[in-house]
């Protein structure tokens, strides 16, 4: 149960409330300004008491949360895009989509991850979570962008790499190290943005990237919260306690230089307004392409080594 | 082959056996075996050869000439996250290197293996399981930098967890930073073998595990992505004992070769003379190696 949705549910009741009194004084003349009044300061009250202060256990939620913008939303918004197919090996793997695409009229390499919205497209993008022939399809378009020069966009929304028998027994490890490995070595422009959950390696092998940019409520982690609980205390339904622990907002990020940019979403979380929150990322994105284009390729490579040389250097 | 300066400062010595426990239960067959037998074994059991997790000063003194001089070896975890469960993070770590006689989770420095100098690091599972924090990140990286520098090849056995959850994100990124050494040491021309020992997982299978030139395994060694029990929570069902195994990679085409302890050292002499020679090798027989040019730097101190 997500329990950002729970407690939206009074304030969707309250939202239905005063457009039905704000329907009715239009029809009638009595006079309801200061109960349509009240009713809006009880609504700001509420929204301010939910989403004022979020615990880092409410971020998840909000990160998962069912109409949150995914993935193939923001390549939906792009100006212009065309798909690439598949790993070149096995299959094509629908948590990735990715390919050419425009944004703002510069060319550049679009890739997302995309859980999908209803449950059958959920069945169909494995619910997000890549196979090594989505890994591999990475590569593919890192080496094809690296090849032509064009910068690589991609938006990160996972809750992890997929843990199937079939992902072990084609080498998930490998696929991801090697995604990595072309990310390291590529020499375009990377821009990354977390715009749901960064859930562990499988969101890392699309976000070795120059900019890492992160929606206000998306959460990034070492582990999802249940894979953390699980593995420490041998209980998942811990994960509240190790959403805590884990240090996984945007704060905590940018504070730990981990995320370059925290980009702040309306109140109430992103899919309050959606068209809004893309157009805020995508400016975001279009601002950091802008910034690292002028940057000679050389020292790109040189400052991205650099970037993340120096994370966990300082503590050690 | 005259042994550089660097090389001579310490001897490998095997972790002493502790008087105490004598005997061992072999996990496998159940045998008790008495631990000096076992030892001299290389931990491999003397009834059923199952192989046994190695400490990592056992597994140099096993592997190396004569000296292993130790980097990175000043390194300490701080406590980013200000962790705290049953037991403060910084308690847990005190622990660990009491029960280990370790610093940290790997053991990263330079020695030769059959003639061959070379960057080797090795990792413990005794140590927080082997996981990946900050400071097996940063000697990783440090390991790899410098035996680039020196034109060396790198050797990397790996035992671990994954990434260590209570340094959280900061330890996710160390995939990232060894990531990016290993990639500048390869596109410059060093030669990188990889020993997956049991068990390998997570964080650090999905980096420089599996950057290697050369991807080798233990025998019989639990390698994977995610962990077996998360696997069968997702599927509902139980896994075949062979599983993740280094045989099971091995059929499946993810590995090179699997091979057991007892031919392990041969067996990297004979790749790592492959390697000689090379775009960059400092003992280049080809005499167009650029680095054995430039003076060997000196060893770094550990403060």
């Amino acid at each position: 149960m997500n329990v950002i949705v729970e407690r939206e549910k009074g304030l969707l009741q309250l939202e239905q409330r005063i457009d039905e009194l704000k329907a009715q004084a239009a029809q009638q003349p009595v006079d309801m300004t200061a109960e349509i009044e009240a009713l809006e300061t009880k609504y700001a009250q509420i929204q301010r008491e939910i989403f004022g202060t979020m615990t880092p256990w409410q971020r998840v939620n909000m990160a998962r949360h069912p109409k949150r913008p995914i993935g193939s939303d923001y390549i939906a918004a792009l100006d212009q895009f065309d798909e690439l197919h598949g790993d070149r090996h096995f299959r094509d793997d629908h948590a990735i989509v990715g390919g050419f695409a425009k944004l703002n009229g510069r060319r550049i390499v679009a890739i997302a991850q995309d859980k999908g919205r209803d449950t059958k497209e959920k069945v169909y993008r494995n619910f997000g979570m890549p196979s090594p022939e989505g890994y591999r399809k990475v590569i593919r378009l890192v080496k094809l962008a690296h090849h032509l020069g064009l910068p690589i966009v991609t938006f990160v929304d996972t809750s992890g790499a997929d843990p199937g028998i079939g992902s072990e027994e084609r080498a998930q490890s490998e696929a991801i190290a090697q995604s990595l490995s072309e990310l390291a070595e590529a020499r375009v422009p990377i821009v990354a943005s977390v715009v749901g959950e960064g859930g562990s390696g499988g969101a890392l092998a699309l976000a070795l990237a120059d900019r890492v940019l992160i929606l206000q409520h998306s959460v990034y982690s070492v582990a999802s919260p249940e894979g953390a609980a699980a593995i420490l205390w041998g209980d998942a339904a811990r994960a509240e306690e190790a959403a805590t622990r884990l240090k996984l907002t945007s704060d905590d990020l940018l504070a730990f230089g981990i995320v370059d940019e925290v980009i702040p979403e309306p109140i109430g979380g992103a899919h309050r307004d959606a068209a809004g929150t893309i157009g805020h990322v995508l400016d975001a994105v279009d601002r950091a392409l802008g910034v690292l284009s002028a940057i000679p390729s050389a020292e790109l490579r040189e400052r991205r080594y650099a970037k993340f040389r120096r994370i966990g250097a300082a503590s050690a | 082959m005259p042994m550089p300066e660097w090389l001579r400062l310490r001897r490998a010595q095997p972790v002493p056996v502790e008087d105490a426990a004598q005997w061992t239960k072999c996990p496998k067959c159940a045998t008790m075996i008495y631990r000096p037998d076992l030892a001299a074994n290389l931990w491999v059991c003397t009834t059923c050869n199952h192989h046994f997790r190695m400490h990592a000063f056992d597994r140099i003194s096993m592997l190396v000439d004569a000296d292993f001089n130790e980097i990175g070896g000043e390194l300490a975890p701080g406590d980013p996250l200000g962790w705290t469960d049953k037991v403060p993070y910084p308690q847990k770590l005190e622990r660990d290197r009491e029960k280990s006689k370790l610093s940290e989770g790997v053991v990263c420095g330079f020695a030769s293996i059959g003639g061959h100098p070379l960057a080797l690091a090795v990792m413990d599972f005794n140590f927080r399981g082997g996981t990946m924090g900050t400071v097996v990140g940063e000697r990783i990286a440090q390991l790899f930098e410098r035996a680039r520098e020196r034109a060396l090849p790198c050797v990397v056995f790996t035992a671990s967890g994954g990434a260590r959850m209570e340094e959280g994100m900061l330890a996710l990124m160390q995939m990232a930073k060894t990531t990016m050494a290993v990639r500048r040491f390869h596109d410059d021309g060093g030669y990188y073998i990889s020993v997956l020992t049991d068990p390998t997982t997570g964080g650090v299978s999905a980096s420089f595990a599996f950057q290697a030139d050369v991807v080798l395994a233990e025998a019989r060694a639990a390698i994977g992505f995610a962990g077996r029990r998360v696997i069968e929570q997702t599927i509902r069902q139980k896994l075949p004992d062979n599983f993740q195994t280094a045989e099971f990679l091995l059929e499946k085409g993810a590995l090179d070769m699997v091979v057991e302890r007892d031919v392990l050292k041969e067996t990297l002499v004979r790749l790592l003379d492959y390697g000689v020679g090379g775009k960059r090798s400092a003992n280049g027989r080809s005499g167009a190696a650029v680095p054995s040019a430039v003076p060997v730097p000196p060893a770094e101190t550990p403060a």
